[in-house]
């Protein structure tokens, strides 16, 4: 088919060279046209975050400044200081990083345990179980939100991280789910050939099943984290003292009666978010996989 | 003989394997059926008794019978306003986002340099903690002295009163929600790519535009994620909570227009420790999901299409 143009008669040379040139003409107006599209919508999806940037670094009489500013001079750089010692920052930080971490480690070790049960042991009431984990997906969180309180209280673990972690430590049903879907494509010969050496399925489950399933797990644990970082109403349900803030809880703080300290509070929140974006930053093939493996269930 | 015996021996152990499966897969599985039953299905029984019931969750609940029912379709005008002010958000914000999304996914999709780049800025509303989106929100959408009154004051106007009056209220936390599509518009993409480019090509054989291409190529192969976006964003919508709780304090202001559901059912319990009543609002949110994702499901045979009937 690669017929080189100087081989052809002039004609059709001049033919096939116009139509690769029209080819290329479409081709570029198309990719103008789409970054026409999608530009303007980059600039408003980064609109909230540029914003908060920029306000981190405003003098309070540039807030509400017209016409806006968007790079203030000069950079007001000692918002992030006193951002940290307007309110304890770095307690709320240590609270909200404790409850994320414990309650990752615990939904982890878990789910993967049930995960193996459900797709690698074939067992009879396994389907059940499963329908049952799915069905859950479909209860909104308030029909279970009351009860859990008052059996909380009578535990004695209101105004406590337990109630933030300890559930965590039985499985979620999201991960679970994922991480069943994932084990299913791990071949059973490899299980089979494990059990007639001897192995137990905990060993099985331990050297062979999650060494083969790191970004899957790699995905629960970014989901989850990222979940319990930006939990708000958890928090908001459980926790009243103020030693035990999460930073969601503790933002509240730079508000006072007499207005917001928004160069503060944009400050906190840039550093609220900043870790969030550098692990999506450097994890992004595994957030996307994962995202696009809980779209498969259709 | 040697055969008969390998085969007893394989019955044999056979037969207590499925004994041993049975044990490991209990054992396995084992804190997600105390889980299931302690934070899932205890608490959904209690709910439903607790609905039937007056209780501050500090006495003993008394059982009042359907009464919490009636009060909250009689009675309750805080209530309904919440009512509507829910399905007006779902019903308006979840096909402006499945447009959205899809749209953006698309554009996407077309083999474009610095792909990966958009995609991540598109992504990153989704990864701002709630309470500092809805506080920037708050901060940007002041009227008149905001970064969104900017333009408005350029041409000499005042602009609407976004979040501070009732008739605008509603429609600004619509907008607002859109921002926050990134998840799907990485599921669309997901599933663009997955479109098998013979498809592509027999319509080109066919002589299809691009339109004809998009409508019965690309929509019918995107259909199960659609599908997937509809359920998942019809529950969320109905559970809204943060943000505008975060945004009013949770005080329905203006006019209760910012009043949703889930906050009411919060209020309700947390605030007026009527949880017995909250209780029933919450029951009744889990039927009226039900009803709704049933029937997205059973609509789904006519619109949905599986490539190979799988799944």
């Amino acid at each position: 088919m690669a017929v080189e143009s100087s081989q052809l008669p002039p004609t059709l040379a001049d033919d096939h060279s116009r139509r690769l040139m029209v080819k290329r003409l479409k081709s570029m107006v198309r990719s103008v046209l789409i970054h026409t599209g999608l530009i303007p919508a980059a600039f408003v999806f980064l609109l909230p975050f540029l914003w908060m940037l920029s306000t981190s670094l405003k003098p309070d009489v540039q807030f509400y400044s017209y016409p806006p500013v968007l790079i203030p001079s000069p950079l007001q750089w000692s918002n992030f200081p006193d951002a940290v010692t307007y309110i304890t920052f770095f307690l709320y930080m240590r609270n909200t990083l404790t409850i994320a971490v414990l309650a990752t480690v615990g939904v982890l070790i878990s789910s993967s345990l049930v995960a193996y049960s459900l797709a690698r042991i074939p067992w009879p009431g396994r389907n059940v179980l499963f329908i049952l984990t799915l069905a859950t997906l479909m209860l909104p969180f308030q029909v279970t939100m009351i009860p859990l309180f008052i059996v909380f209280k009578n535990f004695g673990w209101v105004n406590s991280w337990l109630p933030l972690i300890v559930p965590h430590w039985f499985g979620g049903a999201l991960y679970i789910f994922l991480l069943r879907q994932f084990f299913m494509t791990i071949p059973m010969e490899l299980s089979e050939a494990a059990r007639i050496d001897g192995a137990s399925e905990f060993k099985i489950y331990f050297s062979i099943l999650l060494p083969l399933s790191k970004p899957a797990l790699a995905t629960v644990a970014i989901f989850e984290f990222i979940a319990r970082w930006r939990d708000y109403i958890g928090p908001l349900i459980y926790l009243s003292d103020q030693e035990l803030y999460t930073l969601s809880l503790g933002i509240y703080e730079y508000q006072s009666q007499y207005g917001a300290e928004w160069g503060l509070l944009m400050a906190a929140s840039v550093m609220i978010t900043l870790p969030i974006i550098l692990l999506f930053f450097f994890l992004q093939k595994t957030f996307v996989q994962g995202i696009a493996l809980t779209g498969i269930k259709g | 003989m040697a055969t008969t015996v390998a085969t007893d021996t394989f019955q044999r152990r056979r037969l207590s394997q499925g004994t041993r499966h049975t044990i490991n897969g209990l054992i396995f599985a084992s804190p997600w059926i105390v889980g299931l039953l302690a934070f899932w299905i205890y608490p959904t029984l209690a709910s439903a008794y607790y609905s039937f019931t007056k209780y501050n969750g500090v006495r003993n609940p008394s059982w009042t019978g359907i009464a919490n029912y009636i009060e909250l379709f009689s009675k309750d005008e805080e209530f309904l306003a919440a009512v509507y002010n829910t399905v007006y958000f779902a019903v308006v914000s979840i096909p402006l986002a499945i447009i959205f999304a899809f749209g953006l996914a698309l554009m996407l999709n077309a083999k474009i340099r610095a792909q990966v780049v958009y995609r991540t800025i598109y992504f990153l509303p989704t990864l701002v903690p709630e309470v500092a989106l809805a506080l920037v929100w708050v901060f940007i959408f002041t009227p008149h002295s905001g970064l969104i009154a900017a333009p408005f004051r350029a041409f000499g106007f005042r602009g609407p009163c976004w979040l501070t009056c009732a008739e605008w209220a509603r429609p600004t936390l619509v907008l607002l929600a859109l921002w926050i599509i990134g998840q799907q518009i990485i599921l669309y993409l997901a599933g663009l790519q997955d479109v098998p480019q013979d498809l592509y090509d027999a319509a080109d054989v066919d002589g299809a535009n691009i339109f004809s291409k998009f409508r019965n190529v690309t929509v019918p192969i995107l259909t199960p994620v659609i599908f997937f976006h509809l359920v998942t964003s019809v529950i969320g919508a109905l559970n809204f909570f943060a943000i505008p709780y975060i945004m009013t304090g949770g005080t329905g202001f203006p006019a209760n227009s910012t009043l949703f559901y889930s906050i009411y059912l919060y209020k309700n319990a947390f605030h007026y420790l009527e949880m017995g009543y909250a209780s029933a609002m919450a029951w009744l949110l889990f039927m009226f999901t039900l009803i709704v994702t049933l029937f997205i499901w059973r609509s789904a045979r006519l619109w949905v299409f599986y490539a190979g009937g799988e799944e």
